[in-house]
């Protein structure tokens, strides 16, 4: 029987398996952050372990990094100290690391695949449940605890119970205005919240194929707000370009060879998966969420359901939103383009489109954060970073930002944010925030008309 | 790790599906550099107002309600993988927490951690909330070894799963590093052949 993409990278990884228990799979690369990683430090000291692989491991500092005046000590304490212990947990134990200021600095996962770290067939973990995002270069990548974080830097290895494969498959001609964000914001919206638990998720179909890296990315990304540890997209021509000539990719005879092995890696035609979803690229529209999770996602245009369910009740009571009811023409006062989700060039070539010759609302606060110092540097070489400046957009410094509001960017109580971000959870932009997901497109429509419009009619 | 048998306590119920680990502990109290204190700040902006008052219809603070036992409902523990929420649930003296299903991360987290995850069927969780809710002196006893969660008294009881590894993990109270880095010369013969 052939095997799945997933089953070939899994199965190249096994150091060996324990009997009726878990496997042994080794980590290619693994990714730490100021936030999951100290704890997992403090333990292999206590314990008398060195770093087993630290050549394998690149750092960052991200999720609590300021975006304004990164080039003057960080004013919150506890924020400092964190970033202060990365940096000597790094030089004390020989780990590349990518601090505040650093040219190659920014959100992990947009780090790492612009810098050709994230290469297909690998295995990469890191700290924190989007790591599913370099699945884009079809490598196995997912999240992990800080004990595991601690398994890795003992060992460069886990003990993991292989998952069930699971395929999405989008077929057909997307609409106009409608991104990758959409399609997996319509994904998760008609699979739910749980429906990948316990499973590795493969993206297949044209819609995909024909995808840039950074959609993939985005698809990946969200992975984990299904409940899938993982998701993955085959390598192809689009990936070997992408990596290609990246700081980090392999070189010469190198390159040649793995190439070689990454068109191997796609899913043989007999090969079969415990569970398949498919769906039609035409019934996609540009998507919103509505309430607390990113299950609860409608047609921009559609209305929010009505059901009986008490926690769905207490979903909408916290969004203060009605059941039955429509989300063009609520009013917005914050506006985020940023997150690992979309926060990549692409994403804000897209909001600089829509957003030419145009102003924000007076009503909003529109940030942009970019993922990383390299894609600001692009913002402003393309001279996306005007358009915004003329349309009263706000770009600050690169970092996880009003995703999940670690550091000052949040949201105020009670207010609405359309946002790029990958979860609307309670409180996460801020307490007391409301959060609705959308594409970049959305974002910048909705700063642009200081409420939500149904974008399908304001497009070219 | 702390070891894990058995266990008799009454239980807490948090009758809310999808309960996400930015509601077990929020973003901003990930600043700490250690596992201690979290137990303080879990669930807290259910717990407390905006104001910093107590919010008294949270089932946390009804004093009706005490255990080392969270009862909470379908998918439990989803979203972000930090282990400070299973740091913050056994800080605050839980030892187990039963739902009908959990997040891949957060279950892993949680065994790392020597919290027991019981995922139970949805009957059995909806019999064991009413149970709780209407009696809250209701006794739970979880016994690993036989893999059985019953209700004290009642002929109310279910066997639960779990990974057989990680079964003797927590009896043990052995965690995974001890077991990696015991099988180093594995891992570096595996370098030493990797093909890709």
């Amino acid at each position: 029987m052939g095997k799945t993409l997933f089953d070939k990278v899994w199965d190249a990884h096994v150091v060996s398996s324990i009997e009726d228990g878990p496997q042994i799979l080794y980590i290619d690369k693994h990714l730490i952050h100021e936030v999951t990683s100290p704890q997992a430090f403090n333990e292999l000291k206590e314990r008398g372990i060195p770093i087993y692989r630290p050549n394998q491991i690149v750092a960052t500092a991200d999720h609590n990094t300021p975006t304004l005046n990164q080039d003057k000590p960080v004013k919150d304490e506890l924020s400092r100290k964190q970033l202060q212990q990365l940096s000597e947990n790094c030089k004390a134990n020989n780990i590349t690391l990518y601090e505040l200021g650093h040219k190659y600095n920014g959100i992990v996962h947009v780090m790492a695949p612009e810098l050709g770290i994230t290469q297909p067939g690998m295995t990469m973990v890191c700290g924190d449940s989007h790591t599913s995002t370099h699945g884009a270069f079809g490598a196995i990548a997912f999240g992990i605890g800080t004990s595991q974080v601690a398994q890795v830097f003992a060992s460069q290895c886990l003990l993991l119970t292989k998952p069930k494969s699971l395929r999405v498959s989008v077929n057909g001609k997307l609409k106009p205005g409608v991104l990758p964000k959409d399609v997996i914001l319509y994904i998760i919206s008609k699979l739910g919240t749980n429906a990948g638990t316990g499973y590795f998720c493969e993206y297949a179909g044209n819609v995909f194929e024909e995808m840039s890296m950074e959609g993939r990315m985005t698809v990946c990304n969200m992975s984990i707000e299904m409940g899938a540890r993982g998701g993955m997209i085959a390598p192809d021509e689009i990936t070997f370009k992408y990596v290609k000539g990246r700081e980090f990719a392999p070189k010469g005879d190198d390159l040649t060879k793995k190439l070689e092995y990454w068109k191997t890696l796609p899913t043989d035609k007999d090969a079969t998966f415990d569970k398949e979803y498919f769906f039609d690229a035409e019934d996609i529209e540009p998507m919103v969420t509505y309430g607390t999770n990113p299950g609860m996602g409608i047609k921009i245009n559609g209305n929010i359901p009505v059901e009986n369910n008490p926690s769905f009740k207490k979903s909408l009571k916290y969004m203060n939103f009605e059941a039955g009811e429509s989300l063009i023409d609520k009013p917005i006062n914050y506006v985020f383009i940023g997150s690992c989700t979309n926060s990549r060039i692409e994403d804000f070539r897209v909001a600089a489109n829509y957003v030419k010759g145009k102003r924000k609302a007076e009503n909003v606060t529109a940030w942009l954060v970019p993922g990383s110092k390299q894609v600001e540097a692009q913002i402003i070489k393309e001279g996306l970073k005007d358009i915004f400046d003329d349309a009263g957009f706000e770009l600050r410094q690169p970092g996880c930002s009003a995703c999940l509001a670690m550091n000052d960017d949040k949201i105020p109580q009670g207010e609405y944010c359309v946002s790029t971000s990958n979860r609307n959870f309670e409180g996460r932009q801020g307490q007391g925030s409301r959060t609705i997901l959308a594409s970049p497109l959305v974002a910048a429509a909705t700063a642009v008309e200081g409420r939500i419009i149904d974008i399908t009619k304001h497009l070219n | 790790m702390e070891k894990f048998t058995t266990l008799r306590s009454t239980a807490i119920p948090l009758n809310i599906e999808n309960v996400d680990t930015d509601q077990i502990i929020p973003a901003r109290f990930l600043k700490a550099t250690d596992k201690k204190g979290f137990g303080d700040n879990v669930f807290r902006d259910w717990r407390y107002n905006k104001d910093g008052s107590v919010n008294s219809s949270f089932v946390l603070n009804n004093s009706d309600y005490k255990g080392n036992i969270l009862v909470a409902g379908n998918n439990f523990g989803c979203g972000s993988s930090r282990e400070h929420a299973a740091w913050a649930i056994v800080g605050y003296g839980f030892k187990v927490v039963v739902s009908s299903f959990f997040a891949d991360i957060f279950k892993g987290n949680a065994l790392n951690n020597g919290l027991l995850p019981v995922q139970v069927s949805e009957t059995f969780l909806s019999d064991l909330l009413n149970e709780i809710e209407s009696n809250p002196e209701t006794v739970i006893q979880v016994n690993l070894e036989e893999q059985k969660i019953s209700i004290e008294g009642k002929n109310i009881s279910e066997k639960f799963e779990i990974d057989p590894y990680k079964k003797t993990c927590m009896i043990n109270g052995y965690d995974d590093i001890d077991y990696l880095v015991n099988n180093k010369e594995l891992i570096e013969a595996f370098e030493a052949q990797k093909i890709f």
